[in-house]
């Protein structure tokens, strides 16, 4: 094919952690946090990754920033390998993608005043040359996130929550990328300034063309907000697809488990709910087969001697159980 | 008399700037076996109501006047022993931050068969068998080996359950539940609200749940409160309150919140309803409504005086000028 590359692919990410054992331990335990994981974001697409907690999507997040370094894996920006990029060659790349974090106070640094922080990446990125461009830029930056151009004066204390996420935006704004990973940036706001937060960044998607990874548990807000969904389980994508058929005709067990589970704000609403037992197994010694099939209420012995491969059900609706047929 | 009476309650900060009325004026009932949610933003109010009905909240810098009364008796005027012995027998507790009910110097098992020793006249070992499977029921991996860890080797995840095992361990009465499930996923949450409605339907247990989540509300209490700025905007049972919300905070709030199922099926992305602006601040004197900054339906008058909370129909109160009435309402 000849089709361009889209914005971000991501080919088989994996990502192990090493831990236990102080420095004369022979203990090779390792964390697997994330096992191959491919996908793709176009431009100006939403790509959400839902799952629970500890389920990696944090960790594909920090891979695709280059926060941290993959064990294995590809991910290209615009068909252009940057797994392997050193720090200096990082800089571009960076630019044209940054992130946004759950925790909008611990993300900013409290001694220094909003224009600082805003200004930060336009002077590392060499965007704004004079002190007076990078003024009316940081304040062009915060009325675009619904904050008075007069906020830059002050620290980021004297913020709410909620406004101190739209500061931390308006950060991730500055360079002009191409995608925004957001990391349960509205996961600790109160429901009408999630709403608030949330109306922006579709907002700005739409004015800025810009593509995000939205990384999230709520089920809810990710409907709300996303083109495509792939659903993690213990490291990798059990299903992934675009948002219509993904939550009207879910096709894998866990999709429809995590589903089933989410509280509905209507008391009159008639659900039979397929509560899930157990937990998430340890991901230092993940189950053989299907990562799945220990909560799973269709496995067979085949779940446990065989790895579902992640199938296309049609339409690009991938589902990654031996039964997808079926569910 | 119900189980738990509030009135007028009080809770007051001394801050830099000025007194923090926290809680201003709150009353409301619980009644024995009843499940009554308290809904409200951050900073409502809701966390310290708790805390003082439970004697933990500390003063100073807490100023607490009003009546808690449980069973009839104040506990605002109860002895600190009294409240103890009343903790984790006849009113337990669960915090969304586990370690504020756990011991940190005894085993998970010591403290749940503490409860259950006290109450079942059980032997030690059948109290560690008990211990083991409250820890099972809650969805604690391995609970032969967790039953003998103490809090801190537990991740926070497995804290909050070993919390919640504790709470359920003693049967209470009354079971005040502070956000027990923001920390957890999903499928956990259904399991732990499924317990809480065992131990209702079992023993008869009485919940106070607190929660920003209208999806627990709808599915888990039969009442609502909702708060806005220490005080008490609306209350009615759960199918009433999402059926015809009085106050415009309440039907800003059920607005706000993304729906699943909500956003299929349209062409172009939904926008949800925002409430504007922010929670006031609570050290500065409010005049008239606490909520006509943000509210779409504030006259003139709203900023003047402050509404009375009224029953606008049975059993439903609003406090809003212009809450419809029920023409048959008192
Ligand atoms: N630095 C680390 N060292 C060891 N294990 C880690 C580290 N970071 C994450 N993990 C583990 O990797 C798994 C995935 O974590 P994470 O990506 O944070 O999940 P999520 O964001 O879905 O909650 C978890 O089991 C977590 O404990
Ligand atoms: N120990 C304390 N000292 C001073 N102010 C406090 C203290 N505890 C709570 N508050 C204040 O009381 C108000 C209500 O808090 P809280 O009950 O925690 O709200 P909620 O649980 O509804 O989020 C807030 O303004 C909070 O800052
Ligand atoms: S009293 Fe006025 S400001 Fe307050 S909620 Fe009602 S309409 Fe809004
Ligand atoms: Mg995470
Ligand atoms: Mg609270």
């Amino acid at each position: 094919m000849t089709d361009a590359p889209h914005l971000i692919e991501v080919r088989n990410l994996v990502k192990r952690f090493p831990i236990g054992g102080g420095l004369f331990s022979r203990s090779h335990k390792v964390v697997h946090a994330v096992s191959d994981v491919s996908f793709h974001i176009a431009r100006g697409e939403t790509l959400s990754l839902v799952g629970e907690s500890g389920c990696g999507k944090s960790t594909v997040g920090k891979c695709l920033a280059r926060l941290i370094p993959l064990t294995e894996g590809e991910i290209t920006l615009d068909g252009q390998r940057i797994d392997g990029l050193s720090r200096s060659q990082m800089k571009p790349v960076r630019k044209r993608l940054n992130v946004v974090f759950q925790d909008p106070f611990s993300s900013l640094n409290p001694r220094m005043t909003v224009e600082d922080l805003v200004a930060e990446p336009l002077r590392s990125h060499g965007m704004a040359r004079t002190r007076a461009e990078r003024h009316a830029r940081v304040g062009d930056l915060l009325e675009k996130v619904g904050l008075a151009r007069e906020a830059m004066a002050r620290m980021p204390h004297q913020f709410s929550g909620g406004q101190r996420q739209r500061i931390c935006i308006a950060r991730a704004l500055a360079s002009e990328p191409d995608i925004i990973i957001c990391d349960e940036a509205v996961s600790a706001l109160d429901v009408s300034v999630q709403a608030q937060i949330i109306n922006l960044l579709m907002d700005l998607q739409k004015d800025l063309g810009l593509a995000l990874l939205f990384i999230s548990h709520d089920l809810a807000v990710v409907e709300h907000m996303s083109d495509r969904i792939a659903v993690m389980y213990l490291g990798r994508i059990m299903e992934i697809a675009d948002r219509e058929s993904l939550f009207r005709h879910p096709r894998h067990p866990y999709t429809r488990a995590l589903l089933s589970a989410v509280p509905l704000p209507d008391p009159e609403a008639d659900r039979d709910r397929a509560v899930l037992t157990g937990d998430v197994p340890s991901p230092i010694d993940p189950p053989s087969g299907c990562f799945f099939r220990t909560r799973c209420p269709m496995a067979t012995d085949r779940c446990a001697a065989e790895v579902p491969a992640l199938r296309d059900m049609g339409a690009g609706h991938m589902s990654a159980c031996h039964y997808a047929e079926d569910v | 008399m119900a189980l738990l009476e509030v009135r007028d309650l009080q809770i007051h900060f001394r801050t830099a700037t000025g007194v923090n009325r926290a809680v201003d004026g709150l009353s409301f009932d619980i009644e024995a076996g009843e499940a009554l949610a308290v809904v409200g933003e951050s900073g409502c109010g809701k966390s310290v109501t708790s805390m003082s009905i439970l004697g933990l909240l500390p003063t100073p810098p807490g100023k607490i006047a009003g009546q808690i009364r449980f069973r009839g008796q104040n506990l605002l005027n109860a002895s600190e022993s009294r409240m103890r012995k009343l903790r984790g027998a006849e009113i337990g507790m669960i915090f969304q931050e586990p370690m504020t009910s756990l011991n940190p110097v005894f085993t998970i098992g010591q403290q749940i068969g503490e409860s259950v020793r006290l109450h079942e006249k059980a032997s030690r070992a059948e109290a560690r068998d008990r211990a083991i499977e409250m820890l099972r029921l809650v969805g604690i991996p391995s609970p032969e080996r967790r039953v003998d860890e103490y809090p801190h080797q537990l991740s926070g995840g497995m804290r909050q359950r070993a919390m919640i095992a504790i709470a359920l361990a003693c049967n209470p009465a009354l079971l005040v539940a502070d956000e027990p499930t923001t920390a957890l996923d999903v499928t956990i949450q259904a399991q732990i609200l499924d317990l809480m409605q065992d131990l209702r339907s079992k023993v008869g247990s009485a919940v106070m749940l607190i929660t920003h989540d209208l999806g627990v509300v709808a599915e888990f209490a039969e009442r609502v409160l909702v708060m806005y700025a220490g005080r008490k905007v609306e209350e009615a049972t759960v199918r009433d309150l999402f059926r015809t919300p009085r106050h415009p905070y309440t039907q800003g709030l059920l607005k706000a919140v993304p729906r699943l199922g909500s956003s299929l099926g349209a062409e172009t992305s939904v926008r949800l309803a925002e409430i504007p602006g922010r929670v006031p601040d609570l050290s500065k004197p409010l005049r008239g409504c606490a909520f006509a900054d943000r509210c779409p339906r504030a006259q003139e008058v709203c900023h003047r005086i402050d509404p009375a909370l009224e029953t606008k129909a049975a059993g439903h109160l609003a406090a809003c000028h212009f809450a419809p009435r029920e023409v048959s309402a008192a």
